[in-house]
């Protein structure tokens, strides 16, 4: 499985060092997911039942991927009816082959875009651009990533590592029809991007869409978005062509009401999004009059088939868990070098595409366990142990870390016997008058340099609890 | 009721003066524990690294030994979690001893049914809700009560307390980036406080943080497990 953007992305680590190092970025983190945190955790305190509403989302879900094959076959029996063409995709060529062979139908060679991550999943923009079609985002934040030839690093506010000044400089340079005295005013800055946008929506004939939620009972598709440039899209053109991940689909309207009070009051902390769209097939003389949907796997099937990972799939992409997270907040979404940044994207891309490769075998670290993304999921996925879980997967079949393995299993060996455990402490006391200072160390060898580079350590103390435990009687001697 | 302390691999090796407290303090409440030798480690590293061959034989080894207690009090949230959480998940013969595992300011509070615990600690201090203690275990304010009634004791609060301190057990090591810059900013805002000592009830995360309050420029604040300062006396300080 592919997302053919990313590849060759260094392990996280390394790719958060310097993020760390960064402190304009740094900053602009810090202070927007502290805002939207704020502002999240007050939108959920209004409801006395979120309790519940978070159960039944989870359940749902679960539901839902239980019998995926029966939703997914209804989906498409019901799109197909109401004059709309279903197309399964198993992977990301297969899925931007399909576009790209219905885009050329069409004749045209330029199509506006909605926000969407299964696109960016499976580098759809790229791939249309080799075929020689131009996609133009339609998103602010996400026409602020492919201006600036950036890559998004936030589910929900793509150009999150931004502010506005550099979003001003990005606005002056690359976009032609930007007034040459532009100011970084947020006001200001939306109204060049809307003239910007407000040309291509009048021609475009072609638009492409993600999907947030799919209703099987009758086969309607559901976006949500704040800024009304995707009801633009999904409105104007003469062609429509939405992809959306097969876990998407939820079986009745019951089940979308309790996702459209979870979604917006977990994402942008709204008791309701602005825009709210939702179509089912062709309405003739009205919206665009060809429809296809395209459904993708990309290794969600096999994701399915993994029992404690595959709650991965309930993600409804709010990134409150991003927003929470201290990791994310610190080492911001490109170092996870995929679409799905933070906690979600810790779980999501090694996942999806394997741990094979260093980027993808490391993200499973990626985290304290700190376990704020738990808490704040609207759907109750338990990051934190499918964290684990890949780690023990890491462990077993990713690349080897001979050192790292070695020392583990040296402390496993001497942790399995008090003898040996009560020797190994022995040893510690013994070396304390030549490491440490002041009861402090501040110089570690070996692996643990990763330790004392920026923090003391604390000496061993002159005896274990144990001896203490042995020479005292228990301090009753 | 026979009570076991498990006190802890990290707490074994480094930090003996946390065992000694938790063994004052229950004396000092009327309860004498005991401590079974043949007690090393929960598993908690091994498993939360990925390394799962390794955790097997200390769960199994942690079962047998506390079988025989009524109860087992613990001086550090991180490992009561894993082994209430963890251990039965694993091992299913693990279960009864894992339930009986209280760490200590539950087992103050919900099993003796004390608050006040007759300490006295004459300092500023602050606390630090670590994200085990917080979120896995469910401690609520029980660390918070029992801080309340120290005499002497001026608890001050800790902005963003809930926020993780960038310890993660491995992660530390894993990611030094990240977790020293998650430390940096906890201490900052520990200094902020004005406190002279920031208590938690795990050492592995005051382990972290004081290693950066040592090691950045500042104002001296000590780091010390809540058990030390609940053992604390007038005639006995910590
Ligand atoms: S994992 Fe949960 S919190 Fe994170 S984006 Fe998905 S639904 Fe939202």
């Amino acid at each position: 499985m592919t997302m053919p953007t990313y590849l060759g992305m260094p392990a996280f680590p390394r790719a958060a060092r310097a993020a760390v190092a960064d402190e304009r970025l740094r900053d602009n983190l810090a202070r927007a997911t502290g805002t939207i945190r704020d502002r999240r955790r007050a939108a959920v305190a209004e409801l006395d039942d979120w309790a519940a509403l978070r159960e039944a989302g989870r359940r749902i879900k679960d539901h839902t991927l239980r019998y995926l094959d029966h939703y997914l076959r209804l989906l498409e029996e019901k799109v197909t009816a109401a004059g709309g063409t279903v197309h399964w995709a198993r992977d990301a060529a297969e899925a931007n082959r399909i576009v790209a062979d219905l885009i050329r139908a069409t004749g045209r060679t330029e199509v506006v875009k909605v926000k969407s991550m299964a696109t960016q999943e499976i580098g759809l923009n790229e791939a249309l651009e080799k075929e020689g079609i131009t996609a133009y985002e339609t998103d602010l934040a996400e026409l602020i990533v492919q201006l600036g030839d950036d890559r998004p690093s936030h589910i929900l506010v793509p150009a999150i590592h931004r502010n506005r000044s550099e979003i001003r400089d990005i606005f002056r340079r690359r976009m032609p029809d930007a007034p040459p005295d532009l100011s970084d005013e947020p006001a200001e800055l939306a109204e060049a991007a809307r003239r910007h946008l407000r040309a291509k929506f009048l021609s475009a004939q072609v638009a492409v869409s993600g999907v947030n939620f799919a209703v099987a009972e009758t086969g309607t598709l559901v976006v949500l978005e704040s800024e009304g440039n995707g009801r633009m899209c999904l409105t104007l053109p003469k062609t429509l062509i939405s992809v959306m991940g097969i876990e998407k689909v939820v079986p009745t309207w019951r089940d979308l009401e309790v996702f459209l009070q979870l979604l917006p009051r977990s994402s942008t902390a709204e008791r309701m999004n602005p825009y709210t769209s939702a179509w089912t097939g062709v309405t003739p003389g009205d919206g665009p009059q060809e429809f296809h949907l395209v459904l993708l796997d990309n290794g969600r099937t096999s994701v399915l088939a993994d029992e404690v990972g595959r709650q991965a799939l309930r993600c409804i992409r709010c990134s409150a868990c991003l927003n929470v997270c201290p990791v994310y907040a610190r080492a911001g979404g490109h170092a996870y070098g995929s679409p799905y940044p933070g906690p979600i994207g810790a779980i999501l891309s090694p996942q999806i595409r394997g741990i094979g490769s260093p980027v993808d075998a490391s993200l499973p670290y990626a985290s304290s366990l700190c376990g704020a993304c738990l808490e704040a999921c609207p759907v109750a996925i338990d990051i934190p142990e499918v964290l684990v879980h890949l780690r023990a997967k890491v462990v077993e079949e990713g690349p080897r870390h001979p050192l790292a393995g070695t020392a583990m299993a040296a402390a496993g060996w001497t942790l399995r016997s008090p003898r040996r455990l009560a020797l190994a402490q022995r040893l510690a006391s013994a070396s304390r008058r030549l490491i440490g200072r002041r009861g402090r160390i501040r110089r570690l060898p070996g692996p643990l340099r990763a330790w004392t580079d920026s923090r003391d350590a604390p000496a061993p103390p002159p005896e274990s609890f144990r001896a203490w435990w042995k020479r005292t009687d228990g301090g009753r001697a | 009721m026979r009570i076991a302390l498990f006190v802890t691999c990290l707490n074994d090796t480094m930090f003996p003066g946390t065992g000694q407290a938790v063994v004052r303090l229950l004396r000092r409440l009327g309860h004498e524990v005991e401590f079974p030798s043949a007690q090393t480690c929960c598993g908690q590293m091994h498993f939360n690294t990925g390394y799962r061959k390794q955790v097997l034989p200390l769960v199994r080894n942690f079962a047998e030994t506390f079988a025989p207690y009524e109860a087992v009090v613990t001086p550090s949230a991180s490992c009561a979690a894993m082994i209430r959480d963890w251990h039965p998940r694993l091992d299913d013969a693990a279960r009864d001893t894992a339930a009986k595992v209280h760490e200590l300011t539950e087992f103050l509070v919900d099993v003796l049914g004390v608050t006040d615990v007759g300490a006295y600690y004459p300092h500023r201090v602050t606390y630090h809700p670590t994200c085990h203690s917080l979120r896995m275990l469910g401690l609520g304010d029980r660390p918070l009560r029992l801080l309340r009634e120290v005499r002497g004791l001026e608890l001050v609060e800790l902005p963003d307390a809930a926020e993780c301190c960038g310890f993660g057990g491995t992660f530390a090591l894993k990611n030094p980036a990240v977790s020293a810059a998650m430390g940096a900013d906890k201490a900052a805002r520990v200094r902020r406080t004005g406190a002279d000592a920031l208590c938690a009830a795990d050492n592995s995360c005051l382990m972290h943080i004081g290693g950066v309050l040592t090691r950045t420029a500042g104002p001296a604040v000590r780091t010390v497990h809540l058990a030390e300062i609940l053992a604390s006396t007038e005639e006995d300080p910590s």
